[in-house]
Formats: C-alpha cells, structure tokens, sequence
C-alpha cells in the first residue's frame, strides 16, 4: 500500500545523492505519491495537525527552556521573568501553554475518530496501539510540565499524583521516593520532571515515526471502513489531502490563536498564579481539563474486598487506557464504519457523552450525590469496552455497504450490485 | 433512563440537603460569600485597552496605600513607563522611583547601604522577610501582588448545568476579569458582620473573603477621600475619590500589574486573526479548485 516511488531526481547532484541515501524517493512517495482513500472527510486532518503541534511544542518549548529556571524557589518568578522581560516571551509562554490544551483536543478527537471508523481493526492493530503510546507519553509529559510553573496548582498536583504510586504494593513507596527525589515534593522532583519534560516530546517524535510508518504500510482508513480496491478509490496525497491539511490546519489555528490572544488564562486554573506553598494546601486540588475524566474514575473508586480504595482507583484509572489499547480485540464487529452500523453509533455517543459527564465529575468539588454518579460513569465506563463493544458485533446487523469507496462516493449505479449479495459476508447476526 | 434519573436528581438533592443542614447545626449560620458584581473594563473584550488615566490614578493607591504592606517584586519602576501601561514619562519614573528606598550594596567597606530607587530597580519589599511581615500584620502575610489580578476567581454556580452554561459562556464571551471584579468586590467588601458572627479582635469581617470564610486580616484599606486625585480647571477632581473609585482603579492598575502585555497582545491578535481568516479563505478555494477534477 505504501507508494510506489516515481520519484526522478531532477539534477546531477540530487542524482548522486539518491544513489547513497533514498531519502528524496521515501520522502516522494511518502508526501507525495502515496495514495489516499478520495473519500476523506475533515476528522482526516487532525493528523496533520497533530504533527504541527508537536512540533510548535518542542519549538516553543525549546526557547521557554533557554530562560526558565528550574530551581525551586525561582522557577515561579523565571516563568513571570519571560511573561515580562524577554522579547515575545509573553507570547511564546501563551503558545506553550494553550498549546498543550488544544494538542490534546486534537488527540481526544482523531482518537474519537479512530473509535468511530473502527481505524483500530485488522490490519491496523499496531497502528492503533503505537497511537495509544503516544497518547500515555503526551499525558506523561503534559503532567509533568504542568509542574515547571511552580504555582499552588503545579505543586499540589504533583504531590497528589506522585502520591498515587504509593499505592502499588510492596515497591511504591520506593518508586515515590525515586519520583521525588527526597521524601516529599520539593526541588529535586522540579529538577528531574524539568529534564524528562524536555527528554519526553523527542521520544514521542520517535513514536509519531512509527505510527506514520505503521500508516503508510497499512494505508488509511476511511469513512466507509471499505479497503482500497483500485486506483480509483485514491487519489495522490499532493495536492489533494496536502490541501485539504492546510485548510484544516488554518482553521484549527484560528481556534488556537483566538485563546492565545484572547483568552490565554480560561483554560488554566487561577491558583496556579500563587507561588507553591508546601504548608497550605489550596481548598480544591483540579488538573488540568485533559485529566478531568481520569482524575473522576481515580476519585470513583471505593474499597474493593482486599483492594484498597486508592489503588483501585489508581487501577481503574490507568485501565480505562488500557481499555483503549484492547479495543482492536474487544470489537468483535467484522464492519469498521458506524455509518454502517446502527447499533454501535448510538453507543459510540453515549460513550463521548459519558466522557463529558467524568470530565464534569472530575472538575467537582467531591459531595455525596457527585460520587455517586462518578461511580455509574466509571461503571457504564468498563461496560462499553467489556460487554457492549464484544456482544454489538455478535448480535447487530449491519446496513447495506457500498461496493467501493469510489462508488459511495460518486453513486454506485454506473456498477450496481445487488446490495445484499455483498453485504452478506460482513453480517455475523 | 428517565426514571432513573429523575432518581439520581432527587438522591443527589437528598444527600446535598442532608450534608448543609447536619453542617448549619455544628457552626451556627454559614457564611455564604457574595459573588462579585461584573464590572464594565476598559481593557475587557477583544479589542480592550487599559486607560492610561486609570492606571495613573491606581499607581497612586497603590503607592499610597497597599505599598505598605504588599510586594510587587515582579515589576520594575521602569516598566511605569512602558506602552500600554500607565505610561508615565521617563522623567516621573525617575521622580517615582526616587520616592523609595532601595536597599543596595556591599558597598567597599562590606555594609549595604539605602539609596533612592532607579528605574532599573524593582518595587522594594515592604518587609525584609516573611517572618517580620507576619509580626505586623497579625499572623498573616500580604500576598504579593505581581499576578494577583490573575490569581483570584470564583465560581458563581455550583449546580448543573448552570456551571457548564457560566464556564462555555465565559469562554465564548471571552469574559477574563474575574480578579479584578473580584478585589474591587472585596475593598468594597467590609461589612459589618451579620448578627451571630463571631470576630476576634484583629479580625475583620469581608462579605466577599471565601477563603477565610469571612474573616480577613486586612483592615478595610481605603476610605473616600483618602487618596488626592487630580484635579480639573475647576479645582474639583474629576472622578470622585470614594472606595467605589477607589477600588475599582486600584483593581484596574494591578491587571495591568499581573498582565502587561494585554494592549499589544490584543492587538497583534486582531492581525493573527484577519491573516488567519484570510489565509482559511484562499486555502478554502484552492481545496475546492484541486478537488474539483476529482468530484466531477
């Protein structure tokens, strides 16, 4: 599937070049020649725009770094140093800043997509699961660089999390010790979280590598889920999803640029402009909005028989990940698309919407009637994974399917085929 | 499902209910504290700016008045003089530094020495240490008010989805002055205590102060006609020196202390926006021009 190269090199020179190291050939038929599925709809760019974050990140990231001060008791004031004194610091802390918020919109909706397209089944099993590395990494990383600050926020976030390894039997209290460095946050966990928040974004570029290859070997799903039968069905990535890419990528940084420039504080907490004070604890301990729905399924948990309610919750949390990363097994649907699947659409929203509801729960302050509903979203949670994604495929009937991505999208009736006698193969009910 | 969450509504109300009134019967009457009324800002919305005025008039308070007691350490006298500020000439500056003592040194013979502020200096600390802040402010320190505008806010609603409906509106109203809606709130706030309220002496009771359920530290700061403004042709000043003014220039000047790059942020926004419009126009019809070979 990957593209064949036509690439000719154009001089003596370019020549010379190709003959020791393809690298314009891979490039050629990695950007250029390599077919794309006609019928990809905009939840296709945010690829793309995933790519430029990551790299708006680590170039951002890289110049914060040239005037940010990772010691405890100046951090706090080297990040006000650069909002003041250095040229465009402002802005370029703004950027970092809202940058990792919309990166992580961007994740959360190309991986509702991939839920949505069934982008996870055979043959892009690996695909998917080089995606959920990503998506751990970037959580990883996000955490830690929320730290830097040093405000209230960063510090007692810090603690509670880190606290969290604790709960591991036997090793956590060690592994805890290892994360801070010390017997408690201090500046030694600012020192080393400074270093992985640099060291990280470069392993997930080495990921992103993957996940573009595992792409280009697989090809891409589309909104049929049908495979790529002919050439029909494709067309070459320049100009037409090159394009497609910039127009997306234009508007999703008008969204970008309007909290930048407009609201760059909304999405942040206002605690974090005091400066960590490890005697007072602030009256309500929030993440960012990317972590809500985790942090609701941490908090949800109660004791569980032996299990102890702070490592079920540390348990639950990290497994409603490891859910994500089972999905290619756990759909036993042989039909990618929701289009042409009336059962699993109605549940894939509800699934968004419970989401929304953790995301909502984990924002709270924690009362009685909240917990409650934490533990019926966790609860409804697992059981989408566990019970309804398996049994869907057994029991739903799937709608009629196009015989091709190139007559679904320019009408079949040219090559009509009865609709059942194709269809009936996909159907297990 | 709507039975069953009709059921949900009513445990949730069940256990809220139950949760204030076992609360109301160990510490007599709670304190509910008042959400700070929205005030209209000059430098609110996407094309706000500070009003030099304003700021030159909260210089004033500040120095007057909260300078006793509150750092500023993140700003500089020279910053006095910046674009979007208040933009004091570099002359005033001087003459503004000049009125503090700065500590400097080891001079040659090893000892620190006081000499008058430059506008390369930073705003000196009222207090030496934490320690000594405490001492004189009974037990409790004057935060320092370099990002305060930025660092206090509230939550009006606690109920679905009134808090939803509040936080998506902010958002798409660009709705950014919670703090200082809310210091002019609180130098407003000092109230006398509703019936039943216990105070300690050295205590002050402020209806907007959620973090100490009522009970601040801060004395009531400002009282009309405590601070000159400047006056007009008629000898008169030309706002009213009352709290209300008071507070709001005040609030107005430490925005501007927490955020001083907010004019020219708003405005190379307006030019990021119109290129970016711009550029998803043309991207637009190029797309539609390339694809139209392919829907044909």
């Amino acid at each position: 599937m990957s593209g064949q190269s036509t690439y000719v090199p154009k001089n003596a020179l370019a020549k010379w070049f190709e003959a020791r190291l393809p690298i314009g050939g891979l490039m050629h038929s990695s950007f250029i020649a390599y077919p794309t599925p006609r019928n990809l709809n905009y939840m296709w760019t945010f690829g793309g725009i995933l790519s430029f974050m990551l790299g708006a990140q680590i170039l951002t990231g890289i110049v914060l770094a040239m005037h940010y001060t990772p010691e405890s008791s100046l951090a706090f004031n080297s990040v006000e140093h650069i909002m003041r004194d250095v040229n465009g610091g402002w802005l370029l802390r703004y950027l970092h800043l809202n940058g990792a918020s919309l990166f992580f919109a961007a994740a959360y909706i190309h991986t509702a997509r991939g839920l949505y397209y069934g982008s996870y089944k055979s043959p892009r099993e690996v695909l998917w699961l080089l995606g959920i590395i990503i998506l751990l990494l970037m959580m990883a990383t996000a955490f830690m660089g929320y730290v830097l600050p040093w405000g209230q926020m960063s510090f007692w976030g810090a603690t509670v999390i880190t606290n969290l390894f604790s709960a591991i039997p036997i090793v956590g209290d060690t592994i805890v010790t290892y994360l801070w460095g010390g017997y408690a946050v201090g500046n030694p966990t600012l020192n080393r979280f400074y270093s992985l928040h640099y060291l990280l974004p470069f392993v997930i570029a080495g990921v992103v590598a993957l996940h573009v290859w595992a792409l280009h070997v697989a090809g891409q799903n589309n909104p049929t889920g049908i495979d790529v039968k002919s050439s029909k069905d494709t067309v070459p990535f320049t100009p037409y999803a090159t394009v497609k890419d910039a127009l997306g990528l234009v508007v999703f940084l008008l969204v970008y640029c309007w909290f930048v420039f407009y609201e760059p504080n909304i999405l942040g907490d206002a605690d974090n402009y005091i400066q960590a004070n490890p005697l007072k604890t602030p009256p309500h301990i929030v993440p960012e909005w990317y972590f809500l729905p985790f942090y609701a399924i941490l908090r949800s948990m109660p004791d569980i028989f032996f299990i102890p309610a702070k490592l079920a919750g540390v348990m639950a949390m990290f497994g409603a990940i490891l859910m994500l990363a089972l999905v290619p097994w756990l759909d036993t649907s042989r039909v990618r698309s929701a289009r042409f699947r009336p059962l699993y659409r109605p549940f894939f929203w509800v699934l968004i919407l419970v989401c929304i509801g953790l995301g909502y729960i984990g924002a709270k302050e924690v009362t009685p009637g909240r917990i409650v509903v934490g533990q019926i979203l966790t609860a409804y949670y697992y059981v989408h994974f566990l019970v309804i994604l398996p049994l869907l495929g057994l029991i739903e009937t799937p709608n009629d399917m196009p015989n091709s991505i190139s007559e679904s999208v320019l009408g079949g009736n040219a090559t009509a085929v009865p609709a059942g006698a194709h269809a009936a193969p996909e159907r297990k009910g | 499902m709507k039975r069953v969450r009709l059921l949900l509504a009513a445990a949730m109300a069940f256990c809220c209910a139950t949760g204030f009134a076992a609360r109301a019967q160990e510490e007599g009457p709670a304190f509910v504290p008042k959400i700070p009324d929205r005030q209209s800002w000059s430098f609110a919305g996407p094309f706000g700016v500070y009003d030099t005025a304003q700021l030159q008039r909260g210089y004033k308070i500040y120095r007057e008045v909260c300078a006793n007691c509150h750092s500023m350490e993140d700003m500089h006298f020279r910053n006095l003089a910046d674009p979007g500020g208040p933009e004091f000439t570099e002359g005033q500056v001087k003459a503004l530094a000049a009125e503090f003592k700065v500590t400097d040194g080891p001079d040659d013979n090893g000892k620190m020495f006081k000499r008058p502020g430059r506008p390369a200096d930073p705003f000196p600390r009222p207090f030496p240490n934490e320690q000594t802040a405490k001492l004189a402010n009974g037990g409790a320190v004057p935060p320092d008010m370099s990002v305060l505008a930025k660092a206090r806010s509230y939550e009006p609603y606690d109920w679905f989805p009134a808090d939803i409906g509040y936080a998506l509106w902010s958002m798409l109203t660009q709705y950014q002055t919670q703090g200082p809606d809310y210091i002019s709130a609180l130098l407003q706030g000092f109230k006398k205590p509703p019936p039943g309220f216990k105070i300690e002496p050295g205590q002050n009771y402020n209806e907007v102060f959620a973090a100490g359920n009522g009970i601040i530290a801060m004395p009531p700061p400002l009282q009309d006609g405590v601070v000159q403004y400047p006056k007009g042709p008629d000898g008169k000043p030309v706002v009213p020196e009352t709290v209300e003014q008071y507070s709001k220039d005040v609030a107005a000047f430490l925005m501007w202390v927490a955020e001083p790059k907010l004019d020219y942020r708003k405005q190379l926004g307006l030019e990021v926006m119109i290129y970016l419009l711009a550029a998803a126009g043309l991207m637009y019809f190029v797309k539609k021009k390339v694809w139209a070979k392919v829907h044909a």
